[in-house]
């Protein structure tokens, strides 16, 4: 059996195999301010009253937090309110972004099937647990019954072996995956990360990978528990020997170099030798996928004593509040503040186009984030760029795209 | 009338995450595919059809794409593949989609959909395709016009 195999096994009650359906239980869900006001109503016309467990449930304000409008205050009343009614917790503007919350609050767990109402939900993968994105509608019916109807899905296994190179990080990792796979070559199916380059990662960098499996198309984005560090009792799920898959890759990454994604695909990559050299206007550290204090140091090991050009704005929003404190604790702000930069309070930022830093008409950005669709800042006349936070702050010094 | 588009139309493109703040689901059809297609709000009517190519849907997980397509008057989406949460989500809110992997339908042909059996004419081209199958669950929540209702119906799951 494959990871993903096992556990909606022991959450179906009996032994289910990739391609068939099983209604699985689950141990925990979550939704955002985008999706928990329409999950809400969807639940209230499903005739809901209770919630099944409202200890498994969390809410969490990131995504337009604080809120710019009239409209989408009412939206987070609207939340708070259905929350204290339900006794539900929530995590309210500048607490964090929601799977940096429930990874950082131990609110998932390996083993477990968790879901949310966030397409980046498959992040906890990281944790060798089963967890995946849905819309509100299928959100409220957990809400309502703690169960999900799923169709078990195939695996790919990818393997990384080599030695990694100096400045080749998780991001790079996940990026030439994208690459091989591209946008839509893992739908419906999990890909499973194995090989002694992983086994490796800190729970951090396995974050920065299981987020961006959705940018192929994939349910989940499970971790082999190997390496995994937590400071709690915990069981591992392994895969077995003779697990099927439907595809194996592996990927060797001793001559790997820094990864970029240009406009308008997380899946069009390229190595950054390719981009070097873009004027950018733009920069931007944070996201669910790369706005952790390891990301900001990598960033401020870059920036110390230095000063970003005067051509280029550097945004930083913190994955949340601890990482912002443990930033400031250890100077990491303060060298980043010191070099130019703008911190924004912790949340999911400009990185969804709704607020706090929309880029203008023709201007190009490069961002730390996981999706350069067109528009996704906000202004479909943007060009947006991907890669880790130690090019982004490169490129931010510079002016201009740049390798490390 | 038949809408076609590429591949891997994204839901930031069907419904900018901007718009997407809101309770009052009929202002997302102002938006709908506005940076795709500009010409697409004020031509669609109510039940026609629009086709994609591969992977259509990918992206977010928001449930306001196919409520702002179903809002604007689309009764069908078919495509060559659909991105896995927004086939769920658009069977949830009661809008038929169905995958058609071998499909050669160009805008202007004149197509004819039958959704108990998944199979739809191309009128103009004088052909057939036929939909993948969908789950037995899925067809049920579609005959009830979506989850709410159907869990509404039954109190829970059914397989
Ligand atoms: S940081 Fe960006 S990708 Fe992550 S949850 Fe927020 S909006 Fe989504």
């Amino acid at each position: 059996m494959t990871i993903v195999e096992k556990i909606l096994s022991s959450h179906s009650g009996k032994a289910v195999y990739a391609g068939e359906l099983t209604i699985v239980s689950v141990d925990g869900i979550m939704a955002s301010d985008t999706t928990a006001p329409y999950a809400i109503k969807s639940f209230q016309s499903m005739d809901g009253k209770t919630l099944w467990d409202s200890e498994k449930c969390t809410f969490v304000i990131d995504h337009a937090s604080p809120a710019p409008t009239e409209k989408i205050a009412n939206l987070h009343k609207f939340m708070r309110d259905f929350a204290i009614e339900q006794n539900i917790r929530v995590f309210d503007i500048g607490e964090g972004i929601c799977h940096q919350l429930i990874v950082e609050k131990d609110l998932v767990k390996p083993g477990q099937v968790f879901i949310g109402a966030d397409s980046h939900t498959c992040t906890y993968g990281a944790l060798n647990a089963f967890s995946t994105g849905v819309g509100s509608s299928d959100l409220a019916a957990v809400m309502l019954t703690g169960k999900i109807w799923l169709k078990v899905p195939e695996t790919i296994k990818v393997t990384y072996k080599g030695t990694l190179p100096d400045g080749v990080v998780a991001k790079d990792l996940i990026l030439a995956l994208g690459k091989i796979l591209g946008i839509d070559g893992a739908t419906y199916q999990t890909i499973e990360f194995h090989g002694e380059v992983v086994e490796k990662l800190s729970l951090s960098n396995r974050m920065t990978m299981a987020n961006m499996v959705i940018e192929m198309g994939a349910k989940a984005g499970i971790f082999t528990p190997i390496g995994l560090d937590l400071p709690y009792e915990w069981t591992a799920t392994y895969a077995d020997d003779n697990a099927k898959y439907s595809r194996e890759i592996e990927i060797d990454v001793s001559n790997m170099t820094s990864k970029i994604s240009m406009p308008n695909s997380p899946d069009n990559v390229f190595d950054i030798a390719e981009a070097v050299g873009t004027p950018i206007q733009y920069a931007f550290i944070g996201t669910c996928t790369n706005g952790r204090l390891d990301d900001l140091q990598q960033a401020a090991e870059i920036l110390r004593g230095e000063k970003i050009a005067s051509s280029v704005r550097l945004l930083i929003a913190p994955a949340s509040k601890n990482v912002f404190i443990e930033a400031i604790k250890d100077g990491t702000a303060q060298i980043l503040m010191e070099a130019g930069a703008t911190f924004l309070p912790s949340g999911c930022g400009p990185c969804v186009g709704t607020h706090l830093g929309v880029p203008g008409d023709d201007e190009t950005v490069i961002s730390a984030g996981n999706r350069n669709f067109r528009g996704r800042m906000g202004n479909p006349n943007a060009k947006v760029y991907l890669s880790s936070p130690a090019v982004v702050a490169k490129s931010a010094l510079k002016g201009e795209i740049s390798a490390l | 009338m038949t809408f076609v588009y590429g591949d891997n139309i994204d839901t930031d493109r069907i419904i900018a995450g901007k718009y997407t703040k809101t309770l009052d689901m009929n202002t997302l059809v102002e938006h709908v595919l506005e940076d795709l297609d500009p010409t697409f709000k004020n031509k669609v009517q109510q039940g026609d059809y629009l086709v994609g190519g591969y992977n259509f849907g990918c992206g977010s997980s928001r449930e306001q794409a196919p409520i702002a397509l179903k809002l604007s008057g689309v009764s069908v989406v078919l495509a060559k593949s659909f991105a896995r949460i927004f086939f769920r989500n658009a069977i949830n809110i009661g809008l038929p989609v169905l995958e058609i992997q071998n499909h050669d339908i160009e805008s202007g042909d004149e197509i004819k959909v039958d959704l108990l059996t998944g199979e739809v004419k191309n009128i103009t081209k004088s052909k057939s395709y036929f939909a993948a199958p969908m789950p037995k669950v899925m067809i049920d929540i579609l005959k009830e016009g979506g989850l709410a209702n159907y869990l509404k119906k039954y109190g829970d799951y059914q397989l």
